[in-house]
């Protein structure tokens, strides 16, 4: 077996197991980044585009909507690379009994990344298709947006699998989603721009991956994006974030797995 | 001599400065039951996932199937039935679902495994029981339904850790059934086990590893020729008289362990040995003669008992 097929027969088991447990997933992946959208993109839209100091150049359900993909990204890549794993590992220990069989550690994390992505680019479409239908992106834009947008979250999931397999209990998990995902979340120019922000906090917003997920799908998504909307920051900066974040992520994913189940 | 499926020479596993398994030599022939027994933390599970290629060896030499686990454990691992001593079933998946997935990491087809997939059920006399989820399963079906997921490459060699620990006399006996099986189909077993009635029921050979070390080697008959007697007289006493009774034992028998609640006589005649207790005049609150088991050579060997 090639190690392809090898990392396909492992996502194979994941396909498997969520046609059980798709149940579970489905307020995270498509309840919350619509009701987010409808209250925040329309309702406090309206209040916005309505008021004399409008000074977006796009309306805000549609730069709510743009930043949306990468956010929903994120949270789908966290969600991904977290629990499952710490149940593979420590819960239902099925990481260990895997790699009994000709499938080794680096099968699992590339196989978890394949499975990842397939079912990331269904929850983006998926939300893609609703904000057209509400008139929250053009067309063109929704699809443009899905390629960053999973960059994003391939981003997220490897950096936070290598993470999660550095801990030992679930506890620390739901600690790092309240510290860092949850904030990242309202502060990384979903909901505003960080030009918003107070001038101290602007530089520290730069350095965080989310940021650099919204601000990608924006310049490809929005040819129109203005000054209003993104900052000056050419693509590649946002790239080569996002690009060194996933390398370092599964590289590193692949030595801790491997040292977590073969001692 | 037959080429050995498994060859060690000077095996050493260390984690940090603690030596788990202390250059240990062994050869497991094909067609045999090999067992490793022991006490918990032998070093015994160590061993195994040395063998299963999923933990590197420290120091020494070994080969499965003549190749090497550094090197060739994917290779190796393909023609391996491993049964781990935890169960790690996939509890998301259902009964048949588990065999099908590692059917599929086996590099093995559908209409390959699925065939299979009854045949094993039909084995592991879960037939019944195919799309149930695994979770409420009881912990004898579940050790069951690991053995089959084991077999389901047709492996060459079966591995299996502790493959009765926690269950409870019935499913055990069960388990041992299918075991028995497996052996007369000329299957090649590797099994650990800490209870020595195991070890004589299912091993045609076995080695008894002791802190990391091994410390006898051959059949179960073997060990007890060598290492005890025929017969054993077991006896209790009072706290009072015991001391005394020991001292006036001498000469009885071949040999004599005092444990803290029992005196044993080790015998090759237990009438004669009765003959001369009573002759001396001692009388025990209860005799019990029995044969020698492992039990006793594991006692011999360490001055321990297998179980704490
Ligand atoms: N990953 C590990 N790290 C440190 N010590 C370990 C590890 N695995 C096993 N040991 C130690 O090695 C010894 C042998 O363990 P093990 O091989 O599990 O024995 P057995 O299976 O015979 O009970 C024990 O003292 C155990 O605590
Ligand atoms: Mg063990």
């Amino acid at each position: 077996m090639t190690a392809l097929s090898r990392s396909f027969r492992y996502a194979e088991s994941e396909v498997m197991a969520y046609r059980r447990t798709w149940r579970g997933t489905v307020i995270t992946s498509f309840v919350n980044p619509v009701l987010f959208l409808a209250a925040l993109g329309f309702g406090l839209g309206q209040f916005i585009d309505g008021g004399s100091e409008a000074n977006l150049s796009v309306p805000f359900v549609t730069f709510v909507a743009s930043g949306l993909m990468a956010a929903n990204a994120m949270q789908n890549g966290a969600g991904d690379g977290s629990f499952p794993v710490m149940a593979g590992l420590i819960w239902r220990k099925n990481f260990h009994g895997t790699i009994t069989t000709p499938l080794g550690p680096a099968d699992i994390i590339w196989g978890r990344l394949i499975w990842g992505v397939g079912r990331l680019g269904f929850t983006l479409i998926v939300f893609a298709v609703i904000a057209v239908v509400f008139d929250a992106l053009e067309i063109g834009p929704a699809l443009l947006a899905i390629p960053p947008a999973i960059l994003t979250g391939i981003a997220f999931t490897s950096v936070i699998t290598a993470w999660t397999l550095t801990q030992d209990d679930g506890r620390s998990l739901s600690t790092m989603f309240r510290f860092a995902i949850v904030p990242l979340f309202l502060f990384s120019g979903t909901f505003f721009p960080i030009s918003e922000l107070p001038e101290w906090l602007e530089p520290v917003a730069y350095l965080t991956p989310l940021f650099h997920g919204v601000e990608l799908v924006r310049k490809i998504a929005l040819p129109d994006a203005d000054a209003t909307i993104v900052t000056s920051l050419p693509m590649w900066v946002h790239f080569g974030y996002l690009l060194v974040m996933a390398t370092a992520g599964i590289y590193l994913s692949v030595k801790l797995l491997d040292g977590r189940v073969r001692e | 001599m037959s080429e050995s499926l498994v060859q060690a020479r000077g095996l050493t596993k260390k984690f940090g400065d603690f030596t788990a398994v202390d250059a240990v030599d062994f050869d497991i022939q094909p067609g045999e039951a090999f067992g490793f027994l022991g006490p918990n933390g032998a070093g015994k599970t160590s061993t195994m996932k040395m063998i299963t290629t999923v933990s590197p060896i420290t120091e020494g030499k070994m080969t499965v199937f003549g190749l090497d686990p550094a090197s060739q454990g994917r290779e190796i691992r393909s023609r391996l039935g491993v049964v781990p001593q935890e169960d790690n079933l996939d509890l998301e998946l259902t009964v048949a679902e588990n065999l099908y997935i590692y059917g599929r990491y086996h590099d093995m087809k559908k209409p390959e495994i699925m065939p299979r997939i009854d045949e094993l059920l039909e084995f592991a006399q879960l037939t019944e029981r195919r799309e149930s989820r695994v979770e409420p399963l009881s912990g004898g079906m579940k050790r069951r339904l690991t053995i089959a997921r084991a077999l389901i490459n047709d492996p060459d060699l079966i591995i299996l850790d502790e493959p009765t620990t926690g269950l409870d006399p019935q499913a055990r006996h069960l388990l041992w059934d299918r075991l028995y099986r497996l052996k007369r189909e000329g299957a090649t077993l590797v099994i650990t086990t800490h209870y020595m009635d195991e070890a004589e029921q299912l091993c045609d050979r076995l080695v008894v590893m002791d802190q990391g070390k091994i410390v006898a080697e051959g059949s179960p008959r073997d060990l007890i020729t060598r290492y005890a007697t025929k017969e054993v007289v077991e006896l209790r006493f009072g706290e009072e008289v015991k001391d005394q009774a020991v001292l006036q034992m001498a000469g009885l028998a071949e040999r004599s362990e005092v444990l803290a609640d029992r005196v044993l006589l080790y015998t090759e005649d237990s009438e004669q040995t009765q003959d001369g207790l009573n002759q001396k005049g001692i009388h025990p609150e209860q005799v019990l003669v029995r044969r020698s088991t492992l039990e006793d050579v594991f006692l011999r060997l360490t001055g321990r008992g297998l179980i704490d």
